[in-house]
């Protein structure tokens, strides 16, 4: 396998951030949605959805430039992974318009508040499960044939893009306990370290289970993994995973802010390295590579130059927003 | 064959339904982003608190139509590799850097400063909060450049090449950026976003100013929108003719739908005011037409010669009657709009601005005629281009991704049925809160305090809203 650093690699490695940046961004605030239905007062609903409200969308646009990017740099993987996913992308759209409207419409009316809360909880849980469904399939390998999808319309779905849907559902799930617990006091605080653990537990055997599953998918992965060079890469996974865990259990236990919150997202982000591994180095699984579906090199020189400009700026004052809103949420405030 | 054509035809319907929901609200908040910002600095630069009851309004208005097209915004960047994946593998390379540097450089900023606007005020101070909501302003209008830019491309192509798979590869990016048609597109869409702001903003005054005439914030938001009534329907109507005049020069079939023109006309075209397309017969039927005026229009000369489309073989032809009709309804609007704003204009000298019930009524009546216009005139120049997505390049029903019509026809009904749903229940909040005069304290609310209009003191309406 040989390892080639230009236009293309440096841009696989763009969108891989820009889809890790979103898992990491908006899997907590997906998160929040998922567990609404486990708060126990209205008012404690409320103040899950202000502890994100000022950052979601933010946090969306990310997925945005997850497709906007891959037309631009990467058309033909853009082109038959949205033919070949069809059904979870449309279904995961339309999931994210109700859970999204649900942040403005929760607070305009009395008499429909169920209905937008439903719809925040459904449509936050069906995005994420329509997302892991996606990457499930992605895994499994999505059948070209000259330059056009060729498989059929339910290929995506199988046992095992359903367990990598529900996997992402709880490990989100986890990521909005810990982000409650970060950004509140009180009953909700307790209640979200009550679902912690399980959630933990749930999303560690879900690890397990997609790591072991992944490489019966398809023999290459399991040569990813353990020769060279991807085992230089690999041999440190387990022992980020160990320590990661250890943080998380603990945090849990003693009740800290902060670091369950980061242990978590070490998991999404060394679970991410580890899919980006065994993909590695192709674009879409099992024969469309990097260069296959890359751009012609005038477009990516020239998207190149805004990226490297606006990326930093973006991340600056993405960081600056957060900042404005840090601590505990003043469960009286917001502008409604 | 027949299920090949049921799926186009059904992936047509889908863009055209998810593009046609989605422009309302970038129409809306375009005008209204650019609105806040200006009020804002209003309120700090004067300190008259009036400006800053009119923006704590407008602003949560503004929230729910932005929500709104951010997540119909979403559909739509992945609507071109669903069902148009032959388009989208041909076209990347040269639209979606463009789409990248939108995501990057428009709806970052938009979605990044939105928080601080909406939320921040007394966090960061009134400085930052004036740089965000700024931000969020210049954030609409930048996303505006870059997708008319994309658009516009798509009309006029330019900078271009072919490779061997058929795709169009990048050669030189200023051309395909400022492409012959983007200058007027953008200039045309961007009035027509701040006309269609002006007249919801003049309706929702005009409906308050009829029950009651003396709230000051009411009467300062129908003064700033009968400026922009007065000034802007000129300049649009001036850059809608010059966006005619070079469509004329680059897309002329476009042009022969527009006005009717099925036959050539070698010494002066007529202007069709009104009449009925009659496809089969190819000609308008009980035509009510000027002669010679269409020649004037956009050849500036009463003898010059107009091609029809006699000269265009049958399958280049655009679906006439829908352009014909579509751009009629916009021209129409535009000039019942430059109605009102002279309308408004004489009253404001006459000092009768606030006391003209029937201006105020006509201004309830046009409210909503900003997005009909919107509506007409992108189906105009959509319609106008077929059978091509890229202008004379690449047709349409070879865009098509291998999609099979149920599927399509599955997600067309799901997409249906969510967005009446869904952005139906927002316009009718929306409706809502416009229907509360500003300065109503907890206005997105229900069961909040409602004081009948009219009766609440001003002073007190403008004592209680910063407590929100």
């Amino acid at each position: 396998m040989n390892f080639v650093f230009d236009l293309a690699f440096i841009w696989a490695g763009l969108i891989a951030f820009a889809v890790l940046t979103y898992v990491v961004l908006d899997g907590f605030d997906l998160g929040v949605g998922i567990l609404f239905p486990f708060a126990h007062s209205k008012k404690d609903r409320d103040t899950m959805m202000n502890s994100v409200a000022p950052i979601w969308d933010g946090n969306e646009t990310w997925l945005v430039l997850g497709g906007g990017g891959l037309f631009a740099v990467f058309p033909l993987a853009y082109a038959t992974v949205m033919s070949a996913l069809y059904m979870p992308i449309i279904l995961m759209l339309l999931a994210l318009v109700f859970r999204g409207v649900a942040f403005e419409y929760r607070w305009r009316t009395e008499r429909w508040k169920k209905v937008w809360d439903i719809a925040f909880f459904g449509g936050s849980t069906i995005a994420a499960l329509c997302q892991g469904i996606a990457l499930g399939a992605l895994v499994q390998g999505i059948e070209i044939t000259d330059r056009h999808y060729s498989g059929g319309w339910w290929d995506w779905l199988t046992p095992f893009s359903l367990v990598t849907g529900v996997a992402v559902v709880v490990g989100y799930a986890l990521l909005g306990a810990t982000w409650v617990m970060m950004k509140t006091e009180g009953a909700v605080h307790h209640r979200m370290r009550d679902l912690a653990k399980p959630l933990a537990i749930g999303t560690l055997a879900f690890i397990a289970a997609v790591s072991i599953w992944t490489p019966l998918q398809n023999p290459v992965y399991f040569d990813r993994w353990f020769a060279m060079p991807g085992f230089l890469f690999t041999l440190p996974i387990p022992i980020l995973l160990a320590v990661a865990v250890y943080k998380l259990f603990t945090g849990i236990a003693r009740g800290q802010d902060v670091t369950p919150f980061l242990a978590a997202q070490a998991l999404f982000v060394i679970s991410f390295v580890g899919i980006g591994i065994s993909f590695y180095p192709n674009i879409v699984p099992p024969s469309l590579s990097i260069w296959d579906a890359a751009a012609p090199d005038s477009s990516l020189k020239f998207a190149l130059v805004g990226t490297v400009v606006l990326i930093p700026l973006i991340l600056a004052y993405t960081a600056y927003a957060y900042w404005v809103f840090r601590g505990k949420i003043d469960p009286e405030a917001g502008y409604h | 064959m027949l299920s090949s054509f049921a799926a186009e035809t059904l992936a047509r319907f889908q863009f055209a339904f998810t593009v046609s929901f989605h422009i309302i609200f970038p129409a809306f908040s375009i005008g209204l982003a650019s609105f806040l910002a200006v009020l804002n600095a209003m309120w700090l630069w004067t300190g008259d608190n009036t400006y800053r009851v009119v923006f704590d309004y407008w602003k949560k208005i503004f929230a729910v139509a932005f929500g709104m097209g951010v997540v119909s915004g979403i559909v739509m960047s992945y609507q071109f590799g669903t069902n148009w994946s032959e388009y989208a593998d041909k076209t990347g390379p040269v639209l979606g850097p463009l789409m990248a540097y939108e995501v990057l450089s428009a709806f970052f900023l938009e979605a990044g400063f939105l928080g601080i606007m909406l939320f921040g005020r007394e966090k960061v101070g009134n400085g930052l909060h004036m740089f965000a909501t700024a931000m969020v302003a210049g954030g609409t209008l930048m996303s505006a450049t870059w997708i008319l830019s994309v658009n516009s491309w798509m009309q006029t192509p330019a900078g271009f090449s072919i490779n061997e798979v058929g795709q169009f590869v990048p050669e030189d990016w200023w051309a395909i950026i400022f492409n012959p048609s983007f200058p007027y597109r953008l200039l045309h869409m961007v009035l027509a976003a701040y006309l269609t702001t002006a007249f919801v903003v003049a309706g929702v005054a005009g409906w308050h100013l009829l029950k009651d005439r003396e709230n000051k914030a009411t009467r300062t938001m129908f003064s700033m929108a009968m400026w922009m009534a007065l000034i802007v329907t000129p300049l649009q109507i001036g850059a809608g003719d010059a966006h005619g005049i070079n469509t004329l020069e680059h897309q002329p079939v476009k042009i022969m739908a527009m006005e009717g023109h099925y036959e050539s006309h070698p010494d002066g075209a007529p202007l069709i005011l009104f009449g009925i397309p009659n496809p089969s017969e190819k000609r308008i039927d009980y035509a009510i037409q000027i002669p010679k005026l269409s020649s004037l229009i956009l050849e500036h000369d009463l003898n010059a010669p107009l091609k029809g489309l006699d000269t265009v073989p049958d399958d280049e032809e655009p679906p006439v009657a829908i352009v014909f009709f579509s751009f009629r309804i916009m021209v129409a609007i535009g000039f019942a709009m430059l109605g009102i704003g002279v309308w408004g204009g004489i009253q404001r000298w006459r000092g009768r601005l606030y006391d003209t019930k029937w201006l105020h009524r006509a201004t309830v009546l046009m409210g909503p005629m900003g997005f009909v216009a919107v509506l007409a005139g992108w189906i105009t120049t959509e319609v106008g281009r077929q059978p091509y997505t890229v202008y004379g390049l690449l047709r349409t029903s070879d865009s098509l991704g291998p999609v099979a019509a149920p599927a399509v026809a599955a997600s067309l009904i799901a997409f249906i049925v969510v967005y009446f749903f869904v952005f139906g229940a927002g316009t009718f909040y929306i409706m809502r809160m416009m229907g509360k005069h500003p300065g109503t304290p907890r206005l997105g609310l229900r069961d909040g305090p409602i004081r009948t209009a009219g009766i609440t003191p001003l002073q007190q309406t403008h004592n209680t809203h910063p407590a929100e």
